[in-house]
């Protein structure tokens, strides 16, 4: 049972210093299962977003304990955690961040480069399988700024799904998406839990969004009400 | 670390910023290029400079001083051995002119392998006579063909050539002499020694070095017509002329020769210390004026470097966000530095041998140094080496600042200002 346990949290707290000392967190305990498609919702600054940042290892000043994969993340190297965002943990944020000077293909790829786990050209087949899922592969050598926002953000889930993560982590992932390019990702998302079994960690405001996942973690002053 | 994707994701980043990218590169171009060119143009000039001087003094010349001795015989007294001697009113003495034991001196000096050729030669003061007029000069009898191999002399012999000096009574008079008294090759000049002897030479050529001084003064005959002239024997010799392989070490070999041979030594360094001067100094301002224009490039690329980081924050942020740890950044952004100094330095190289070929192709004709033609340039692959490794350390230093900020500019902050 132990080890269906992704990520774990132990006694989690934040604090802000400017412009005040101002706990954003308090005193966090999370578990996220194997397998499960989790979403946080909660009012604006109540420290969701914060939270995500956290468990990303992105933003490491904080109290208390994370554990990715039973494995303690807390108080490692820049170059470890890089290590571990890198092969672990993949991103999609609320405006795409494609990187402008490569071409979709190459950006789905760049992940994969850098762990250098597999080859170029198999890490091309294996960016275009994914494009080819998410109903992209005809956009592959078109550079980001000739896509649509769905498109886009589309392009960045493939990216994060490049080195086969234990964990994706979305931050608002269709906050700056219509209708229909909402439930166009939701419907991805779904599909990954559903059929490949991915785990999936989402901060949303959107509540449609969230009723509609396995798991609603609900947020209020800083700590976790449901 | 993966070197191959960070140069990747450096030159993508560059290709973005092109026109930037090539003002940056072209602003090290120009500076290296500039540097050559005129590293190449001072060294070219202190070579000519350091040329005119050498090829008329050896680095070593043996010879007999007139100076007072050095042991006077109150030395010599047991009785004011222990006291200080004032003695007043010495007066020099003439040991003569004459190198003793010369043939012995210049055999074993052409065996020391230090030694690139031994030139024995006699100098005598003469006048030369036209008509009832007498002009005060100096003679010298060379031994040809090792003068030839030591100082070059044919470069400055403008009528005539140097090997007919070969031939009996013939002489080389200098061109304000030969102007002064009307005559050219062919001609037959009256030479009357010091001690009164007389002799008619054959002008078989005229020499210009291009100092007047000199030219006005200055003839040449063989050995042995100048011994004859002076009325001594064929072991007469004045002077020894060495040149070394290595001529720093003249000083120290003039040391050890005038120990050894019991002579008066002189190294070219002591005989000609103002140019040594004037050789420093100009190379001194041809570095700091390069070292500058270096530094005003290295500012360029750094401007250059801190605007993009201010650009691809966002680029910065997804890379770290997907896997890229500071170091990897930090990396990418010296490669692209070392990219452009690298571009830039080569290309400067190229255009500094073609600014050099340019000044080398000038015409530069001055009386004063007849052989040359153009503006000398020296192409030592020194400048080329020191140009490159001044171009890639001023980027890297230039491409470090914005490269150390890059590495710590925080995810989440630009993330979460959106």
């Amino acid at each position: 049972m132990e080890n269906n346990v992704i990520l774990e949290t132990k006694g989690l707290s934040k604090y802000f210093y400017d412009p005040v000392k101002f706990q954003v967190l308090k005193e966090i305990e999370m578990r996220i299962n194997y397998g499960e498609f989790v979403s946080i919702v909660g009012k604006s600054g109540c420290g969701k977003s914060t939270l995500l940042y956290l468990l990303s290892t992105m933003d490491t000043a904080y109290d208390g304990q994370i554990y990715i994969h039973n494995e303690l993340v807390t108080g490692k190297t820049d170059r470890e955690l890089a290590l571990i965002r890198n092969e672990k943990i993949g991103f999609v944020f609320q405006f795409h961040y494609l990187l402008a000077e490569y071409n979709v293909l190459k950006n789905v790829m760049l992940p994969g480069m850098k762990l250098g786990k597999y080859s170029d050209q198999e890490l091309e087949n294996r960016a275009m399988k994914h494009l080819k899922t998410l109903d992209m592969e005809d956009q592959a050598l078109k550079m980001p700024n000739q896509l649509s926002g769905g498109q886009k953000q589309r392009v960045a889930i493939a990216r994060a799904l490049i080195n086969d993560p234990l964990i994706i982590m979305g931050d608002e992932p269709t906050g700056n998406l219509d209708k229909k390019n909402s439930d166009l990702v939701f419907d991805i998302f779904n599909r990954l839990t559903q059929e490949e079994n991915q785990t999936l960690l989402v901060v949303t405001h959107d509540t449609d969004f969230a009723n509609r996942t396995s798991r609603i973690i609900t947020m209020e002053d800083g700590k976790i009400i449901s | 670390m993966n070197f191959k994707l960070i140069l990747n994701i450096a030159f993508h980043l560059l290709q973005a910023r092109l026109k930037q990218t090539i003002v940056a590169a072209v602003g090290v171009t120009f500076s290296i290029a500039m540097f050559i060119a005129l590293v190449s143009f001072m060294n070219g000039l202190n070579d000519l400079l350091d040329g005119l001087m050498l090829n008329r003094t050896p680095h070593v010349r043996l010879y007999n001083e007139i100076k007072p001795s050095e042991n006077q015989p109150i030395f010599l007294s047991e009785e004011f051995k222990n006291s200080t001697n004032f003695i007043r009113s010495i007066k020099p003495k003439d040991i003569g002119k004459s190198i003793y034991n010369s043939k012995t001196i210049i055999s074993v000096l052409k065996k020391d392998t230090r030694v690139i050729d031994v030139a024995p030669k006699v100098t005598s003061p003469v006048f030369f006579n036209s008509g009832t007029i007498e002009i005060s000069g100096v003679i010298n009898g060379i031994d040809v063909l090792s003068e030839e191999k030591l100082f070059k002399i044919s470069d400055y012999i403008v009528d005539g050539t140097v090997t007919d000096l070969l031939q009996n009574n013939s002489i080389i008079i200098g061109k304000g002499l030969s102007d002064k008294m009307l005559l050219s090759r062919g001609d037959i000049i009256k030479i009357t020694t010091s001690k009164g002897k007389l002799a008619s030479l054959k002008i078989v050529g005229i020499s210009e070095i291009g100092i007047a001084e000199i030219d006005n003064v200055m003839s040449y005959t063989s050995l042995a017509t100048a011994q004859k002239i002076v009325g001594e024997a064929t072991n007469y010799i004045t002077d020894i002329q060495i040149n070394l392989y290595d001529m720093t070490t003249a000083p120290a070999v003039a040391n050890e020769f005038r120990n050894t041979f019991n002579l008066d030594a002189i190294d070219y360094q002591t005989a000609n210390s103002q140019f040594e001067t004037g050789s420093t100094v100009r190379s001194i301002i041809s570095y700091a004026v390069g070292v500058v224009l270096l530094i005003v490039a290295g500012f360029g690329i750094y401007n250059i470097l801190n605007m993009m980081i201010y650009e691809k924050m966002d680029s910065i942020a997804i890379l770290k966000a997907t896997g890229f740890s500071g170091n990897d950044v930090q990396w990418i952004f010296i490669s692209l530095s070392i990219i452009i100094g690298l571009a830039g330095g080569l290309f400067g190289l190229l255009f500094g041998y073609i600014f050099s070929s340019i000044i080398d192709s000038i015409p530069f004709e001055t009386a004063s140094l007849p052989t040359v033609k153009t503006y000398p340039i020296n192409y030592n692959p020194l400048y080329y080496g020191i140009g490159i490794t001044f171009a890639l350390f001023t980027t890297t230093i230039a491409g470090l600042f914005p490269a150390l900020k890059a590495s710590k500019i925080d995810p989440v902050e630009i993330i979460r200002g959106k």
